[in-house]
Formats: C-alpha cells, sequence, structure tokens
C-alpha cells in the first residue's frame, strides 16, 4: 500500500476563488492510502517545495498528489522537488484544477465537485506509480551529413570545426550538388562556382571531414547517438586513391557521345569522366552504360594511358558500416520535368530551355562557354520570354504541378533577365508573372533594378501557348494588368520550373523512419521552435530536403542543424524518457502487431527459451522494446491482442484506475 | 428551455492527448472559456494510446458520453498515431453503435494547443448531444458501482 500525501494548491485566487480547497483537502484525506493532506497558497514557491518535501520526510511517503496548475506548467517543478528528499520522481502525479477546472467553472460548488474528481483520479493513478529511473545511452561521437550539396557542405564543415569527425555520402561522383551548376547568385551577383568550391576544397581538406562520393545509404540501424549505417560504394572503377585526377583518360577515351548531365544534356561527354573541372575528390568514374571496355570487353585504352594504373575494370561495390551518433539529411532537390506541360513545347522545342539550363548557357563553363547561343541553331536570341511558376502554386486540382511556392524561381528569374539585358544590351526580355515574390534582405531591390535600371518587361500574367514555327517560338500570352492579349515572336523560352525533393529522399526517410509531408520535403520536429530537427530523435534537416529554400537560407539552416548535432555529439551520454512501452514476454505471442504500428522502429524479435510448466523447455519468439529508441506514444500497447505490451507511467491499469475514479 | 423536471447531469470521460488537446485544453481554461464540470479528463500521450477497453470500461462505470482528443491528422507529435486512433475508433463507435450505444455518446475530435475555443466549442457541443440522449444505461454494469 502507498502511503501518498496530497497537496492541495490555492494558486493565489486563482483556484481558491471558484474551488473550496480546504474541503478538497478534507475530502481527499478520506482516500485510501492517502496518509496526509494540506492546502496550501503557491505550492509552487519554494515555500510550497519545502511544505511537500517536508512532508515527504515526515510521513515517509510513497507518493504525492499535487492538485495545482496543468502538468504542462509544474510537474517538473514538483517532480524536482520529490527527487531532492529521495523520492523517485515518476510517483508524483498532478491532478490539474486550474486550467481544467477553476478557470472555466463560475460555481463554487461544481468546481470543488469537479476538482475533488480529478484529485480521486490522479491518487488512484499514484497507487499503482511504480519508480522509474530513465535510461541512459553513449553517443558515438561522429556525424553522417546524407548529400554533399552546399547544405551538407556547410553542416559538415561546421560540425569538423567544432572537434567532431563527420562524414559526407553524396550519391555523385564529386561533391558540389546543385550549386555547383549554377552561374551567378542572386541578390549579388557574384559567380557561385567563386563561393562554393572554396567551401568544396576546404571540405576536401578537413581532417575531420571524410567525403565518401559516388556512395549511397543503403540501410541505417539504431537510434540516437547508437545508428550503424551500412554504405555502398559504388564502384567506379577507377582507384581513387591513385587516381590523381589528370584527366587523360578522359580525353582519350573513344566514347565521346554520352549526354553530360552536368550540363543537363546539352552536350557530350566522355565515358570515363571528371564532372567539372573543380570537382571534389577530382576523380574520374567510368561509365559503365557507356564504356565501350565494360560493354563489350574490347578498348581498354584508359588503362593504358594512365599512368599511375589506376583504371580498375573489375571493380565492385563496396559496403561499409560505420557507427554515428547523428545524422545529418541534406538530400536536396531537382527542377520537376516540364515535359507534362504541353503548352510551353519543352518537348517539341529545343529552343524551350529551362532556368537551370539557361544557367549552363550562361556561364562559362557551360555548353557554349558563356556565349549566350539559342540550342538549336547556336544563332542570339533577340528575344526572350521567361515564365514564372512553371508548376508552382498549382491548384490542388492539377496534377502536374506542385501547391507550394518554390521560393527562388522570381530571384532568379529576375538575375537572368538582368544578366541578359547586362551582356546582350539588344535583346528583349519578357518575364511573365503571377507575383514577383522577393522576400529576402536586398531581394525586392535586385528585382527593381532588373525593372527600373535594365528595362527588362515584367508583365503580370501567364503564358497560354508557345508554339514553335519557322524558327521561332510563337507566345501566346495575356497581360492583365491592361487586360490584352499578346503575340511575342520569341527566340528563346525559359521556364521556371518547381523544385521538387530528390527522389532519393523518399526511401531514405523510410530508413530513418523521418516523416515527410504530401510533397515528400522531410517534417521537422516542430514548424517554428524545432525547424532543423526531424521528429526522429537525432535525424537532423539541412537544405532543401525541408522545403524551398534559397541559398542564404540554406547555409543559416546548415549551421543551425549543425549547432544542434555538436549539441548532441557533446554530450557523454544520452537520458531517455523512462515513460517508455515494455513487454510482458509471459504473455506476448511474437505477433508483429505492435512492430507493425511503432512509428520509430524501437521494436524487435527474438527467440527466447521458456521453462515450460511440465519441465520442458521451449522456444518463443517474444517482443522487445528498445527504451533509448522508444518515444513512448503507446500505440504498440493497444494493437497488442494479448496484452503483454504496456506503457510506463500511463499503464493500462493506470488510466483504467483513472477511469474508475472518475465514473465513481 | 428546460424541459426536465430533474436536470439530468451527464457523466462525460475525455481522453486527450498530451500534446495538442490536452494543451487545447489548458488554453481554453487560460482563456476562462466555459464548457460543463461535467466533461473530466484523463491525460493519456497520445490518442493512439487511447485502448477501446478504457471507454468500454467508462460505459460498464456508467460514463454517458467517451470523448477522444488528439492533433490534427499530419500534426501527430509521434507522427502516425491519430491515424491508428482514428482507424479503432470508427470500428469501435460502429460496434458499440450495433450494440446499443448511439454514436452520439462517443467522438473523436482534432484540437491542436492553439485551439481553445475549438475546445471548448467541442466539449459544449458534445454536453449538449449526451444531454439530448439522455441516461446511458445500456452497458452499464451495477456490480461495478460502488456507492
Amino acid at each position: 500500500m502507498q502511503r501518498i500525501g496530497v497537496f492541495v494548491c490555492w494558486c493565489g485566487s486563482n483556484i481558491a476563488g471558484t474551488v473550496d480547497v480546504k474541503q478538497v483537502a478534507e475530502m481527499l484525506k478520506n482516500e485510501p492510502g492517502v496518509v496526509f493532506s494540506t492546502d496550501y497558497q503557491y505550492m509552487c514557491s519554494e515555500s510550497g517545495q519545502n511544505l511537500i518535501k517536508d512532508a515527504i520526510r515526515e510521513h515517509g511517503l510513497t507518493g504525492v498528489v499535487v492538485c495545482s496548475c496543468s502538468p504542462r506548467m509544474h510537474e517538473n517543478t514538483f517532480r524536482k522537488a520529490a527527487a531532492s528528499v529521495g523520492l523517485n520522481p515518476y510517483m508524483v502525479e498532478i491532478a490539474n484544477i486550474r486550467e481544467q477546472c477553476s478557470w472555466i467553472h463560475k460555481d463554487m460548488g461544481v468546481g470543488t465537485a469537479k476538482a475533488v474528481i480529478l484529485g480521486r483520479a490522479a491518487v488512484a493513478k499514484v497507487h499503482l506509480n511504480a519508480p522509474l529511473t530513465a535510461g541512459e545511452s553513449p553517443v558515438t561521437k561522429r556525424a553522417l551529413v546524407i548529400g554533399g550539396g552546399i547544405a551538407g557542405i556547410q553542416t559538415a564543415l561546421d560540425i569538423a570545426e567544432a572537434g567532431f569527425p563527420v562524414d559526407i555520402v553524396e550519391k555523385s561522383p564529386t561533391i558540389g550538388g546543385k550549386m555547383a551548376q549554377l552561374d551567378k547568385t542572386f541578390p549579388t551577383l557574384d559567380c557561385a562556382a567563386c563561393i562554393l568550391t572554396p567551401k568544396m576544397v576546404e571540405a576536401a581538406q578537413q581532417e575531420n571531414i571524410n567525403i565518401y562520393a559516388y556512395s549511397e545509404v543503403d540501410e541505417v540501424k539504431g537510434f540516437v547517438g547508437n545508428f550503424s549505417v551500412k554504405i555502398r560504394r559504388k564502384a567506379r572503377f577507377i582507384k581513387e586513391d591513385l587516381c590523381t585526377g589528370c584527366g587523360l583518360c578522359t580525353e582519350k577515351c573513344p566514347m565521346k557521345k554520352v549526354p553530360n548531365e552536368f550540363n543537363l544534356g546539352m552536350d557530350n561527354r566522355s565515358a570515363v569522366y571528371i564532372p567539372f573541372a573543380q570537382a571534389v575528390p577530382k576523380v574520374a568514374t567510368i561509365d559503365a552504360n557507356y564504356c565501350i571496355k565494360k560493354k563489350t570487353g574490347k578498348c581498354g585504352l584508359c588503362s593504358t594511358v594512365c599512368g599511375v594504373g589506376a583504371i580498375d575494370y573489375d571493380q565492385k561495390d563496396e559496403i561499409l558500416e560505420e557507427k554515428y551518433g547523428a545524422i545529418v539529411v541534406a538530400t536536396g532537390f531537382n527542377p520537376i520535368s516540364v515535359e507534362k506541360f504541353d503548352e510551353f513545347a519543352y518537348a517539341q522545342s529545343p529552343d524551350v530551355v529551362t532556368s537551370l539550363e539557361y544557367e549552363r548557357l550562361m556561364n562559362a563553363a557551360g555548353p557554349t562557354n558563356g556565349t549566350l547561343l539559342r540550342p538549336s541553331d547556336r544563332q542570339h536570341p533577340h528575344t526572350i520570354v521567361f515564365v514564372q511558376c512553371v508548376g508552382s502554386r498549382c491548384d490542388a486540382k492539377n496534377e502536374k504541378g506542385k501547391q507550394y511556392c518554390s521560393k527562388v524561381c522570381c530571384m532568379y528569374t529576375a538575375k537572368h533577365a538582368m544578366l541578359t539585358r547586362e551582356k546582350y544590351p539588344d535583346t528583349d526580355v519578357y518575364v511573365f508573372y503571377i507575383d514577383v515574390r522577393t522576400p529576402g534582405k536586398n531581394f525586392d531591390e535586385f528585382y527593381r533594378r532588373a525593372v527600373e535600371d535594365y528595362g527588362v518587361h515584367y508583365i503580370k500574367g501567364m503564358v497560354g501557348k508557345v508554339v514553335p514555327e519557322n524558327g521561332k517560338l510563337k507566345v501566346q500570352a495575356s497581360d492583365l494588368l491592361a487586360n490584352e492579349q499578346l503575340h511575342i515572336d520569341a527566340d528563346m523560352v525559359v521556364l521556371a520550373a518547381a523544385v521538387e525533393p530528390d527522389k532519393s529522399a523518399r526511401p531514405l526517410a523510410t530508413m530513418l523512419t523521418a516523416s515527410m509531408d504530401t510533397n515528400d520535403f522531410f517534417t521537422e520536429a516542430h514548424p517554428k521552435l524545432r525547424p532543423v530537427e526531424s521528429p526522429t530523435a537525432g535525424v537532423f534537416l539541412s537544405g532543401m530536403c525541408q522545403g524551398p529554400k534559397d541559398i542564404p537560407d540554406t547555409v543559416s539552416q546548415a549551421s543551425a542543424c549543425a549547432a544542434k548535432v555538436i549539441g548532441l555529439l557533446a554530450k557523454d551520454k544520452l537520458t531517455g524518457n523512462p515513460c517508455v512501452a515494455h513487454s510482458n514476454e509471459l504473455l506476448c505471442n511474437g505477433c508483429s502487431s505492435c512492430e507493425k504500428v511503432c512509428p520509430y522502429g524501437a521494436i524487435t524479435y527474438s527467440d527466447k527459451e521458456f521453462r515450460m510448466p511440465d519441465r520442458t523447455t521451449a522456444v518463443r519468439r517474444v517482443a522487445e522494446v528498445n527504451p533509448a529508441v522508444c518515444q513512448g506514444c503507446g500505440a504498440c500497447t493497444v494493437a497488442c491482442p494479448s496484452g503483454a505490451m504496456d506503457l510506463y507511467g500511463f499503464s493500462n491499469q493506470q488510466i483504467m484506475a483513472e477511469v474508475d475514479a472518475i465514473c465513481k | 428551455m428546460q424541459v426536465e423536471k430533474k436536470p439530468f447531469k451527464p457523466l462525460i470521460v475525455a481522453f486527450c492527448c498530451n500534446w495538442c488537446s490536452y494543451a487545447g485544453a489548458d488554453l481554453a481554461g487560460t482563456n476562462r472559456l466555459n464548457y460543463p464540470a461535467d466533461v473530466k479528463i484523463i491525460r493519456v500521450p497520445c490518442s493512439c494510446r487511447v485502448n477501446p477497453l478504457f471507454i468500454l470500461r467508462a460505459f460498464q462505470r456508467g460514463a454517458d458520453g467517451v470523448i477522444i482528443c488528439g492533433c490534427h491528422p499530419g500534426d501527430c507529435h509521434y507522427t502516425t498515431g491519430n491515424y491508428y486512433a482514428r482507424r479503432r475508433m470508427t470500428l469501435l463507435f460502429s460496434m458499440l453503435d450495433y450494440l446499443g450505444i448511439e454514436k452520439g455518446r462517443t467522438r473523436v475530435e482534432w484540437v491542436s494547443a492553439a485551439e481553445g475555443q475549438k475546445f471548448a466549442e467541442t466539449m459544449n457541443s458534445f454536453v449538449e448531444t449526451i444531454c439530448s440522449l439522455g441516461e446511458n444505461k445500456r452497458l452499464e454494469d451495477l456490480r461495478c458501482k460502488t456507492e
């Protein structure tokens, strides 16, 4: 039998105004197990807490009920007070008689009666409380960053500089991500490569950073502080440690007709290739889909020219298994495919390009070496039409597009328009928009410069149709402000395609048991207060994988993410929440119902030996909960058909006792 | 308005998830939004912690109505808990309806931590429904009653 103390708080007049606190204390004295009951003006004050501490010592209390404000307010206060005098903090229960009683009921009689019932329910619950101790688990002081774009690089650099080792896993042959493909960045117009490539080099040289390029995450096991990850190092058919990146093999390779993905297929590369000049690691990769040697067994030219013997046609994928304390997701984005928007004739005419393609056409390292030429006839375009919101801000019924705003298109379109007018003042530039959205430091000034100083024609309205005709693109559009139909003979049309999360994000989310929204962006633990953490403990979010954002926002989030990771890795041990599920293995029949509903993958099964009544031994499959992973939602407790699964702190019996006490 | 001779005081048990609805109930209190004292709240970590047995128990013990409140779909602190609650309760409620516990006596509502107003309105409308349905004797087990 528990020895329970009841402490009724007046909260000044907040509770005492509509609840007869003396009567509540008096009534609860008659409850079974209650050996002490009192009231006090401010239970949360130092003297109030001392009152509780003294009573615990004097009366040898084994359980405490505080009738006061919401447990969300002071549960911790009273638990700490109890713990300070040696009572297990989980032997304290709160009856919420302020927010859920005195503040909503005006009548003293009604309020008092309800307060007594709530107190009774809490006493009934405390009877069944058991001392709980939070488990501890060690922290592996190493972080994994998945994705080597600007988000991943920045996060990795910040973590590494704090002194923790970091591994970057990047699926393509080089880090750098989308930013490496950009020409200039808004609103400062500094060249993307000039600010990104030093960071890439820094990441490669930072001794705490280890880059696994051309690698993918195959499997994630474990939990916060103790992840075990299988990394697949895809075969490059080049020995990474030997290759010097001289590029001789790429020059001599006879297979030169491979679409170059770095330039979005607008020119070709060889079958053995280095994606771009500043690639990190600067190592060649053999594309097995095109390599003549890999396909026919003949050729082998690259291995004869390679001075260091780095070519290895028989290389196999290699699986590494590493341990990490924290995992950062920085998988980034892709522009959506615009082929499905028939009205813009993207599939019909090579002169209709996406903004990222236009970016490459403007770039000095691009397919045209920085001279703006239209892809069809390599002539200089004189009229260019930009179309914004292609696939962004679509209504829910439009299955081709996304409902959200892609956030970066307004600004990069203004940048493209401005740069085009600056380099080629004889070009007419039209931008069709729904709204121009420029929230950001120096963003609106930038857009206004495009309109006012550079004479870009901004037209509110959408393009209805683009028809390729006699080497021109006939653009039919509406000007909503002038209320008229426009017909423009354009040389090029540039589509500001919406962004979408990278396709690799969805299977990764499943591996990490991290949640995603309907657009496949990772959800954050709290949209405002915990924006860089995933709801899954130990998984953090950096960059576009969480939602559309520009480079400044991405870098800020990446650093914020690093701060959270450092905070985790700086701890030697993690204290868990003791209110977790546990399975009674004598009742468990190994049906897997609980495992299926667990959002955290906290439940595993193992075969255990049991002594049977007839003294034989039987082996049965039973569930086991990992308390470090379990977050204590209780989904499994209800799913369990045999009643083996229960939750500490909110056990079946405890809740039943509360129901009983309320329904007396 | 009141036609009953003896005003019927229903007994209503509300299961509220710790993260959204319990906080919503607290907010209703903070904003001094009234709802009848007949509603007694039991805090659970998540709406998916509510075992159908708890609801049966409540009706056995003489509850006139049981309401389960959780986070809005997609907002569950544990990602998917409220979806399980919704599915389980849909099944349970139709079974209870079959047994003679009218559908009006059971309800699942989504109340966020910011929706104090909605919490109070929900409770007011639920109590109103229960009052119009009257006392529930269908599952009551007198042996459970200790007078």
